[in-house]
């Protein structure tokens, strides 16, 4: 659409063409009404969203003294990081007083087996979905795919009842199992079209080759696979990390998340609400998935289009 | 069919249904030892799915398959002796072509002092030597369907399956590999069994050809054999490019003499070899467009005249579309004497190489 005009070659001034009009690139004005259009939305609308986030920030670096003035958009006179150590190592949720830390190493605790392990079985899954059509394996996918539109709410009784009799209520070892069974639909999903879309022919290669199921799956599949991995991993961390349901269902105040620790912190009712405190707190419970978003971005992107899209 | 001694492979009774769907319907083909097989047909009529029922990649539904006499139809795609090359060349990309290469072999536990000596003999063979250490992405497609041939080598298998290997590569490097594979086969002496839409690659390579339609062999014979004198209608237009030209008339006999009668023009039969006694009624009459000459005087049991309608330089010759009577007709003619558009000219031919099929059932008269 850009140049319906046709360049005309250097020499046709000769039959008479006129030798001065367009040639090369149309040239595009920087302060076009589209630019200006498309870079005011996008600027708006980043300011939309990084509105709180800057609000979080000032706020969790000002005093209490200073929050009271009320002027929550105005940046700090005073920087101090008090609101920070405290939430890390001193905010007291119910008895206990060592801050969020208790909750962060929780969190630690239930997200890195719940990701290790619900990836390796839903890549599995999604492997054997994929390449060694078996007899069911369609109503198989198609009943694990329900369990996607399924809401959570409905299954927790279910499930509390099921840990307490297997005598898992109230571990971290019990809300891993949760994590990893609740992260297999959507999980499979991922992996089994992943593999879908990688060659068939190189699979059948490796049959003739001689490799088995698991030969071709460590050996051929694994190492192709490494973006929709870090799909999956970028997907179970915060989605995990993040979790608050599960968190406050299946386990006890000891052994609490972090993100029911941080609710217990900011909505306690006694004393005074100290908002600096609040904001640091909240910042810290969403640095991990921040840190996350960052590092991966462009991986992310394109293993979600790669993987998650097609199929 | 006829079975043959010592097949190396050999296939009996083979079905295959997907569903209601019968892809392949009770199939028979015996390859003999270092025989070059080559089948060939239209997409959709099962040559790729027989092949990947040979190397054990698909269950068949009935029927049996032998490769060296030992029956394999139960046995994993490793056990059967078998190297298979691909069309995508299937090449594991993350690996080195070496490794690529040795890939089974280390699977199958082998020795490595063995593996490198194979390693070297099939890269020697192939002229993949400077090439070992490159992945696959580093490789133009002629170098790549290269390693993947070397990955059957490797494996010293009795049977070559080649799917379609060739169907990915341009033209100029398409007719250089074909050669490749041709002198492979002559190196090597190993049986080959061939898929591939394409007759030119059909015809140059194989010893014999067999030409499937509807997952059902048409015709089971050499290139030529099956070029000049095709079992039906479906065989015949198949192979040829340009493809053989067709009349639909009625077959007639007039004082004692067969004659093939397409609206007013009759064609004489005399020289024709019919299969068996034929019998009046309708038929097509097929002449390949080189076996027709022009301006040919006297001499040809048949001539007459036609219209040219388009004339396509193809460089080396030239085709020349006619229309005889009201009938579309195509004649193959060396570049020096090409008629004119809208020329009427005389062609001839002779009635002993073409080709009579039943108008009802294709089958050659």
């Amino acid at each position: 659409m850009a140049d319906l005009a046709v360049p005309l070659p250097a020499d046709t001034g000769s039959i008479g063409l006129e030798a001065s009009g367009p040639r090369g690139p149309k040239p595009r004005h920087v302060f076009s009404r589209r630019n200006i259009f498309l870079y005011g939305t996008l600027i708006v609308v980043a300011l939309y969203y990084l509105l709180p986030l800057y609000v979080m920030v000032v706020t969790s670096l000002k005093g209490m003294p200073e929050i009271r003035l009320g002027n929550i958009f105005s940046p700090p006179l005073e920087i101090t990081f008090e609101p920070w150590v405290k939430a890390w190592s001193s905010a007291c949720t119910g008895l206990n007083c060592d801050g969020l830390s208790r909750g962060f190493w929780n969190s630690v605790r239930i997200t890195v087996p719940s990701v290790i392990l619900s990836i390796a079985i839903a890549s599995v899954n999604g492997y054997a979905l994929a390449n060694w059509r078996f007899k069911g394996a369609d109503t198989f996918f198609v009943i694990l795919i329900v369990g996607a539109f399924i809401p959570y709410q409905v299954m927790i009784y279910p499930i509390v009842i099921i840990l307490r009799e297997i005598g898992l209520y109230g571990s971290l070892s019990g809300l891993v199992i949760v994590h990893s069974i609740f992260g297999m639909p959507i999980l499979t999903l991922l992996f089994r079209n992943y593999f879908t879309s990688m060659p068939e022919e190189l699979f059948r290669a490796a049959r003739v080759d001689g490799a088995g199921f698991w030969g071709i799956y460590f050996r051929i599949m694994l190492p192709m696979s490494l973006p929709i991995f870090v799909v999956a991993i970028i997907l179970q961390v915060t989605g995990i990390w993040n979790d608050f349901l599960f968190g406050v269902v299946y386990t006890r105040p000891d052994t609490y998340p972090m993100t029911v620790q941080l609710n217990n912190i900011v909505n306690s009712v006694q004393g005074v609400k100290e908002y600096n405190v609040n904001m640091a707190a909240t910042i810290l419970t969403g640095l991990v998935p921040l840190v996350v978003y960052f590092v991966s971005g462009k991986l992310f992107v394109r293993g979600i289009a790669a993987g998650a899209v097609k199929g | 069919m006829t079975r043959l001694e010592n097949p190396s492979v050999s296939i009996q009774d083979l079905s295959l249904n997907f569903g209601a769907i019968s892809v392949l319907e009770t199939l028979n083909i015996d390859v003999a030892e270092g025989e070059f097989i080559v089948l060939l047909g239209p997409s959709g009529c099962g040559k790729s799915t027989l092949l990947n029922c040979i190397a054990g990649l698909l269950d068949v539904s009935d029927g049996r398959i032998f490769i060296k006499g030992k029956n394999v139809t139960w046995e994993e795609p490793k056990d059967r002796g078998i190297g298979m090359v691909f069309q995508s060349y299937a090449l594991y990309p993350q690996m080195t072509v070496e490794k690529n290469l040795s890939f089974g072999l280390r699977v199958a536990g082998i020795p490595k002092d063995e593996i490198a000596k194979r390693i070297a003999r099939a890269a020697e063979i192939l002229q993949i030597e400077p090439l070992l250490q490159r992945k696959p992405s580093a490789l133009s497609g002629g170098q790549r369907q290269r390693v993947a041939i070397g990955r059957a080598l490797v494996r010293d298998v009795d049977v070559f399956l080649f799917d379609e290997p060739l169907s990915n590569l341009d033209a100029k490097l398409r007719a250089e590999l074909r050669v490749e594979i041709k002198l492979l086969h002559s190196k090597l002496q190993n049986t080959m069994i061939y898929v591939t839409h394409d007759q030119i690659e059909a015809m140059t390579l194989a010893d014999r050809i067999a030409v499937m339609k509807g997952g059902v062999i048409q015709q089971l014979d050499a290139p030529q054999k099956i070029y000049n004198r095709p079992v039906n209608r479906f065989v015949a237009g198949f192979l040829g490019s340009p493809a053989m030209n067709f009349l639909d008339g009625r077959l007639e006999k007039n004082d004692g003499n067969w004659h093939f009668a397409v609206e007013d023009v009759r064609i004489p039969l005399a020289t024709y070899a019919f299969e068996k006694e034929p019998v009046p009624g309708a038929a097509v009459f097929g002449i390949r467009p080189e076996h027709v000459a022009f301006n040919s005087g006297s001499g040809w049991p048949f001539t007459a005249t036609a219209n040219v309608v388009v004339v396509e330089p193809m460089g080396s010759d030239t085709l020349v579309w006619l229309k005889l009577g009201n009938q579309n007709f195509t004649v193959r003619v060396t570049s020096e004497r090409t008629p004119n558009n809208a020329d009427t000219v005389s062609i001839g031919f002779d009635p002993m190489r073409a080709s009579l099929f039943d108008a009802a059932t294709g089958n050659r008269l």
